[in-house]
């Protein structure tokens, strides 16, 4: 039955630290936006986007003819 | 390499390019100011934008730089929109309505690309704000104003701003306190599952003590902090003489937590930490669901918002821009081309044109003469003019009506009918526990304590609550789902009890800006309209607009000589043909029969061919709006700041026993709703704009109509997008409905308690009991409600 009181501490220190981590990320202001961030993550942070891009979707539309 | 289906629209905003094409760079452009934006964004090697969202920019075509962004400058200013600086920091947000999609945020988040005194920038996308941090050493708040502006993205700086600001924000401590409910509410449930399934007798002491131990912290945090919710309110509201149905829950939560804690600490069991727990959970959720309003939308603006940051004042040595709120009777100020003036104010220098469309709602131009009195709201068309300013700003005739009665008292007009229920839930309910204890006290005496707390913890109004919440919450989020914003439940039932509706005609039910054109006398070919539309699409103003845009798909030729004459017309040299638009005495016309002030003569090298008929546009579904409302015996009115130029049109569609009020002044407008309140009706007024402000406050229901939610729209109970004006009687009627999933949940609630009260009154109530009715009524109350709302709307096809 020692076992079950330790597994019990165990769960519940696992649930307080969830719960400590929700309080953190509504003191730090996540739940004020929750749109933006999920298009944010989206973006990709490439040097020179433009050019390489070009060329590609050229190079594709002239393997399709 | 060519592009071919990006042909006609353009590359920046992909409006169709119906006037200009203009190549650049390999791209097809509607616009020079889209062009503009483009090399911007192009230089800085920021064309990612482009391949995000298809054609993701604003249109730049009425798009004017304007010299506003100077007062940045001005240190009162700066010092309220800036919230944080130090020596090399500086944190400001500004508000840009433009941002609408997915390229808007990538752009603006790389600011620091394109200027390098921008560190960073965050988008608040559903709140369209920006937050910029940056070097003040190297950029000025002017320039960083500039610089969004450059790339399509005006920042909207407003009085409202500099003002007190108090942005309506979701209660931070709300989701905190419902979070940690939930956490106490899991676990204490978790911990008592070894207690229901041992019978309530767990062998070992050791275990035992240490689950009661846990569930004593348990319910004590849940009691102290999330509950405060709850104890807070009651105890306001008892202040005030007021019992609203927090006092008899927090009456219920008080006796549940000590009897439980009486229980552990005595060793006698083991309580109810676990149901306490849980009806804290569910009633918070409720209130959460119900309190979560559209974050982008206000309702409690005044003419602040309207009202520009700044004026340009002329002294003694040189112009200067100061804060409007600093405007004194005797300064000069100078007000340019669309801009707003802010005081009552004497015309000193200038031709003036003012659109008091803002005001009174009228659409006309009125013409001032030097020496005559201006009021305060007017937009100067035209050159600038200078006006000597006879009242403060907060003095002026418009902004009087803020300083009415209506707009002191901000307290909610009334309490929710459950209030009122739960008053009579409790007498019955204490009366019963009396009856109770009678009984006991002749017959078993020891188990008068144990029955009447049972009893009092088993049926505490919180089923009440949970009802109305989660049937509210519901109900709001599938009218907003329909573009009919609410500003809080409260306004649900109001709207529910309504039985007059008073219609605003400008912008209410006609589309803002939007003009029906008709051309009388005489038909033009298709030379003519060419030569016409060449003339109209040099000039601004909104009637040349409205001729513009109702010859789509033809291409305008070359203007010489183009000549505006303010209040008169226009006239130009096209092809070799003298053409001239305006009024009729610009024209040299004489007036037709059926003359009305909105026509528009044209001649063609002095020849009169005739004139243009512009007429209010009504919103589509007009007519089976108000035959649906009549259908319904509600009463109808329409007030109007307009003239009644329009009053056989309006007779036909509203019949003619509705009354119909024209050249009303916005307190005119204020003092219909109040007779008719004084009359005993329950009134819903329609409105859009600040002419409309006091009769919104006034009514029982304010409706302001917006063709665009983003945009500004006057202090209100609701914003109704102006396209889903025609489905109003379908969201009154679904409001109705409402109550009476309440009454339903409620009574459903009632055979929980009666089940639960059939033990407590003996004396029985065994935790385990607790456990499994009280969680599981709050889940049937969560199903019926939100299941039925869903249904009903299903219905109603919402």
């Amino acid at each position: 039955m020692s076992a079950l009181i330790l597994l019990l501490g165990v769960s519940f220190i696992v649930s307080v630290g969830f719960l400590i981590v929700c309080i953190s990320a509504i003191k730090n202001g996540q739940y004020e936006d929750d749109y933006t961030p999920s298009v944010r993550i989206l973006f990709e942070d490439k040097p020179m986007p433009k050019q390489p891009l070009q060329q590609q979707s050229d190079n594709s539309t002239n393997e399709h003819k | 390499m060519e592009i071919t289906e990006l042909k006609t629209s353009c590359y920046h905003c992909g409006l169709n390019c119906e006037e200009e094409i203009i190549h650049f760079d390999n791209k097809v452009f509607c616009c020079n100011g889209c062009k503009v934006v483009y090399s911007i964004v192009a230089e800085n090697n920021l064309c990612e934008y482009y391949t995000i969202s298809n054609n993701p920019g604003v249109s730049q075509r009425v798009h004017q730089t304007s010299t506003k962004f100077s007062v940045l400058n001005s240190p009162e200013v700066k010092q309220k929109l800036i919230c944080f600086t130090d020596r090399e920091q500086t944190h400001v947000v500004f508000s840009l309505p433009q941002i609408h999609c997915s390229s808007c945020i990538w752009l603006l988040e790389n600011l620091h690309k394109i200027n390098d005194g921008i560190i960073s920038s965050r988008v608040d996308f559903t709140a369209k704000k920006i937050y910029i941090i940056y070097k003040e050493k190297e950029l000025t708040l002017e320039q960083l104003a500039f610089l969004c502006n450059n790339i399509g993205y005006e920042p909207h700086i407003n009085l409202n701003d500099i003002t007190d600001t108090k942005i309506q924000k979701i209660d931070k401590g709300l989701i905190l306190k419902l979070g940690i409910a939930g956490f106490c509410f899991a676990n204490s449930m978790m911990l008592s599952f070894p207690e229901y399934f041992s019978n309530g007798s767990i062998e070992l002491p050791l275990l035992k003590n240490v689950f009661n131990a846990l569930n004593f912290t348990l319910g004590t945090l849940a009691f102290i902090y999330p509950a405060s919710e709850f104890h807070l309110s009651a105890c306001k509201s008892l202040k005030k003489k007021i019992i609203n149905i927090d006092a008899p829950i927090v009456l219920a939560l008080i006796i549940t937590y000590t009897r439980s804690l009486y229980e552990i600490l005595s060793g006698s069991g083991v309580g109810y930490m676990d149901a306490l727990t849980g009806i804290i959970f569910f009633m918070l959720t409720g209130r959460y669901l119900q309190m979560y309003t559209h974050k982008r939308l206000s309702f409690e603006r005044d003419y602040k918002s309207y009202f520009p940051i700044a004026v340009t004042v002329k002294r003694a040595t040189a112009e200067e821009n100061i804060p409007v709120l600093n405007l004194k009777p005797g300064d000069r100020m100078i007000i340019r081309n669309n801009e707003l003036i802010p005081a009552d104010a004497i015309l000193f220098y200038g031709d003036a044109n003012i659109d008091y469309s803002f005001v009174t709602g009228e659409a006309a131009l009125v013409k001032k003469s030097i020496g005559e009195l201006v009021y305060a709201g007017g937009k100067q068309y035209g050159a600038a003019i200078e006006l000597e300013v006879i009242k403060e700003v907060s003095n002026s005739d418009l902004t009087q009506l803020w300083n009415k009665e209506v707009f002191k008292n901000n307290q909610d007009k009334k309490l929710s009918f459950i209030h009122g229920l739960s008053k009579y839930f409790s007498i019955v309910l204490l009366t019963l526990v009396g009856t109770v204890a009678i009984y006991w006290a002749f017959n078993d005496s020891t188990r008068i304590l144990n029955s009447i707390t049972a009893m009092l913890i088993i049926a505490c109004p919180c089923s009440l609550l949970l009802s109305a919440t989660f049937t509210n919450g519901s109900i709001l989020r599938i009218l907003r789902r329909n573009h009919f914003y609410l500003k809080n439940a409260t306004v649900l039932e109001s709207l529910a009890e309504v039985d007059t509706i008073v219609f605003d005609k400008t912008g209410t039910i006609t589309h803002n800006g939007e003009m029906k054109i008709s051309f009388e006398d005489h038909t033009l070919d298709e030379i003519q309209i060419q030569l016409v539309k060449s003339v109209a699409s040099q000039s601004t103003h909104p009637v040349s607009k409205a001729i513009f845009n109702h010859y789509k798909g033809i291409k305008s030729l070359r203007v010489e000589h183009f000549n505006e004459i303010i209040g008169a017309g226009i006239s130009g040299k096209v092809a070799g043909n003298h053409i001239k638009i305006g009024s009729e005495t610009f024209v040299g016309a004489t007036q037709p029969q059926n003359y009305e002030s909105t026509s528009v003569f044209v001649s063609i090298n002095n020849q009169i061919i005739g004139y243009y008929h512009l007429s209010n546009q009504y919103r589509k579904g007009l007519n089976y709006l108000i035959t649906n409302l009549k259908n319904k015996n509600y009463h109808l009115a329409l007030i109007s700041g307009d003239n009644d130029a329009e009053q056989l049109r309006l007779e036909n569609i509203f019949g003619k026993n509705v009354r119909l009020f024209f050249n009303q002044t916005p307190e005119n407008k204020l003092d219909f709703i109040k007779s008719l309140q004084d009359e005993g009706k329950k009134v819903l007024m329609l409105g859009d704009g600040l002419n409309d402000a006091g009769a919104l406050k006034q009514s029982n229901v304010g409706i302001a109509i917006s063709d665009d939610i983003n945009n500004f729209s006057p202090a209100c109970d609701v914003i109704l997008d102006g396209k889903y004006l025609v489905k109003l009687g379908d969201y009154i009627r679904f409001a109705k409905i409402g109550k009476n999933i309440i009454w339903g949940s409620f009574i459903i609630s009632l055979i929980y308690n009666l089940v639960g009260l059939f033990f407590a009154v003996q004396g029985l109530l065994a935790p385990v009991i607790a456990a499994i009715l009280m969680p599981s009524m709050s889940i049937s109350i969560i199903l019926f409600t939100t299941g039925f709302s869903f249904l009903f709307a299903k219905i109603f096809r919402l």
